[in-house]
């Protein structure tokens, strides 16, 4: 390992990270503006141009505010709790293919922070831990309405789990590999995976939608029974980390959305353009087009979130376990079926 | 035609209790319906007035703040006679007379003049009835587009003379006015 990929891997790393924090910061302006136009509203339009200084002001004003914290036993695990929600919700980002590779310094740079080969896996297992930071959070508050919406969360996150990673298990058969590198470069040209397994998309779009606590299944935080669910005792930046957090698990969840099913960096004819105008720019309009896909589903996010109204309980668990679940695991024997199609011929004598 | 089935707006529906079919119980159709309402939203003129640099069209008869009127020779007209006080529903009015000197012949018409004349813009509903109260035409609620302007202090909204008196300035270019008509 020469110092030049020590110093390449550490670029990447903290172009991911600096884009992250950007993209989950420029949501909750996106949340805000798209709340608005939706609602026939203008939304934030006083800090910058179209309200745009409106995240660092939030910002400023949250570091600003008075940290109040309740009289619980638990200190320690109220002060870690946010920051495991955000740990884990950065963390995910590593495995993230952003593009394929530029040619730059006469060195081949792969836009990716990790190229492991269980990367799908990965983020499932940082995901699970991330409902630590909520049940922590809920728990040290002392507080029922914490602890319900902590509660809550806990159980929604563990049982949509188990449909996503369901869902994901068609889509894996077909593409025989973890790696969401190898899943990208699968998917180029218009081979898209949502064309292939549209059900396992919209298992996992659903289950996106339980597992980042969004509208319809932001029963973690409901305002109108909960407070504000977990972090009802929290304030200032405390807060501010979770609902960050929660951000970026949406660009993150996003994200891989768009890699996994939407065809990740690939456009359209980025053959052509590699042939005609070089790797490094068809590589760099597929990082354009990846945030194209990535931005498309954050907006889809937030339009569903200002259009269904949110589920009950026993419709949420009724969703997960009595419908989702069942139809991934038909899903499954579908794709191994057609997989298998030629044996199955061949053995029934066809 | 029984009661039931008459409409007034043209947009009543019986409501069903029939059993849903697979294709609503999936709901997809509903919610992918649903977006397209919202999406439509999205696009929409919008409802919001930018205010500070928008200003919402208003009615010709349009009631704004109160002005205590000056006659044509720049004496302030009220009295004090507290009728306006007294037919103000939202009780927003307190004043206090006092008697008009020898040498104040000029600043007031009557002997008895508002030494202390308040409004409180937070307590008053622009209704107009001071207005239809006063037997002395004293005071007016003007056309100004400005009815409060935001302040940090209840004391603020409490409008003395010293903002409700007609300035003296308007005063004679009244009296102007008048002579050259
Ligand atoms: S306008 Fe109506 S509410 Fe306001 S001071 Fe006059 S009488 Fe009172
Ligand atoms: S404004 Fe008119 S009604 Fe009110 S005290 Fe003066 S004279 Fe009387």
């Amino acid at each position: 390992m020469d110092s030049t990929f020590i110093i390449e891997k550490s670029v990447v790393i903290l172009v991911v990270f600096g884009v992250t924090m950007l993209m989950a910061m420029y949501s909750t302006w996106a949340e805000r503006k798209v709340a608005a136009y939706l609602q026939d509203r203008v939304g934030p339009n006083r800090a910058g141009w179209g309200g745009l200084f409106q995240p660092l002001a939030d910002g400023l004003k949250l570091f600003a505010k008075e940290e109040f914290a309740p009289n619980t036993p638990n200190q320690f695990l109220f002060r870690v709790g946010p920051g495991i929600a955000m740990a884990t919700a950065l963390m995910t980002s590593a495995v993230i293919p952003w593009g394929d590779r530029l040619h730059l310094f006469g060195r081949d740079i792969l836009l990716q922070a990790t190229d492991i080969n269980v990367g799908i896996l990965y983020i499932f297992g940082i995901v699970s831990v991330g409902v630590y930071g909520i049940m922590i959070g809920g728990w040290a508050s002392n507080n029922k309405f914490s602890l319900i919406g902590a509660i809550r969360a806990a159980s929604q996150m563990v049982s949509y789990e188990v449909a996503m990673g369901l869902s994901i298990v068609a889509l894996l058969m077909m593409t025989g590999t973890l790696s969401l590198k190898e899943i990208s470069e699968q998917q180029a040209g218009m081979n898209w995976n949502v064309f292939y397994q549209p059900i396992s998309f919209l298992i996992f779009l659903i289950c996106a939608f339980a597992e980042t606590n969004r509208t319809p299944f932001d029963l973690a935080e409901c305002e109108t029974e909960l407070i504000g669910g977990y972090h009802t005792e929290y304030s200032s930046m405390r807060m501010g980390f979770y609902l960050f957090a929660e951000y970026a698990n949406m660009f993150i969840s996003s994200t891989i959305l768009a890699v996994l099913f939407f065809g990740g960096y690939n456009y359209p004819g980025m053959s052509w353009v590699a042939e005609n105008w070089g790797v490094n720019l068809a590589n760099i309009i597929g990082i354009g087009a990846l945030f194209v896909k990535l931005c498309g589903f954050i907006f889809f996010y937030m339009w569903v979130r200002w259009t269904i109204p949110r589920f009950r309980y026993d419709q949420l668990m009724h969703l997960g376990w009595r419908i989702l679940i069942p139809l991934s695991i038909i899903n499954i024997m579908i794709t191994g079926v057609v997989i298998l199609r030629g044996e199955i011929f061949a053995y029934l004598g066809w | 035609m029984s009661i039931q089935e008459i409409s007034l707006s043209g947009r009543k529906k019986l409501v069903s209790n029939k059993e849903m079919t697979f294709l609503e119980k999936m709901y997809l159709i509903a919610i992918l319906k649903g977006l397209g309402i919202t999406i439509k939203h999205f696009f929409r003129k919008k409802a919001t007035i930018n205010y500070p640099e928008q200003v919402r069209e208003f009615s010709p008869v349009y009631r704004g703040r109160h002005m205590l009127k000056r006659d044509e020779q720049g004496r302030e007209n009220c009295t004090a006679c507290g009728l306006c006080a007294l037919s103000c529903p939202a009780e927003a009015i307190t004043m206090k007379a006092a008697e008009r000197k020898a040498d104040e012949k000029h600043l007031y018409r009557e002997e008895k003049y508002a030494s202390i004349y308040e409004i409180n813009m937070l307590r008053c509903i622009f209704c107009g009835l001071c207005e239809e109260a006063c037997p002395k035409d004293a005071i007016y609620l003007t056309i100004s587009k400005e009815l409060v302007p935001a302040n940090y202090d209840r004391e603020d909204f409490i409008f003395g003379k010293d903002k409700l008196v007609m300035p003296l300035e308007m005063a004679i270019k009244n009296t102007q006015l008048k002579n050259s008509n």
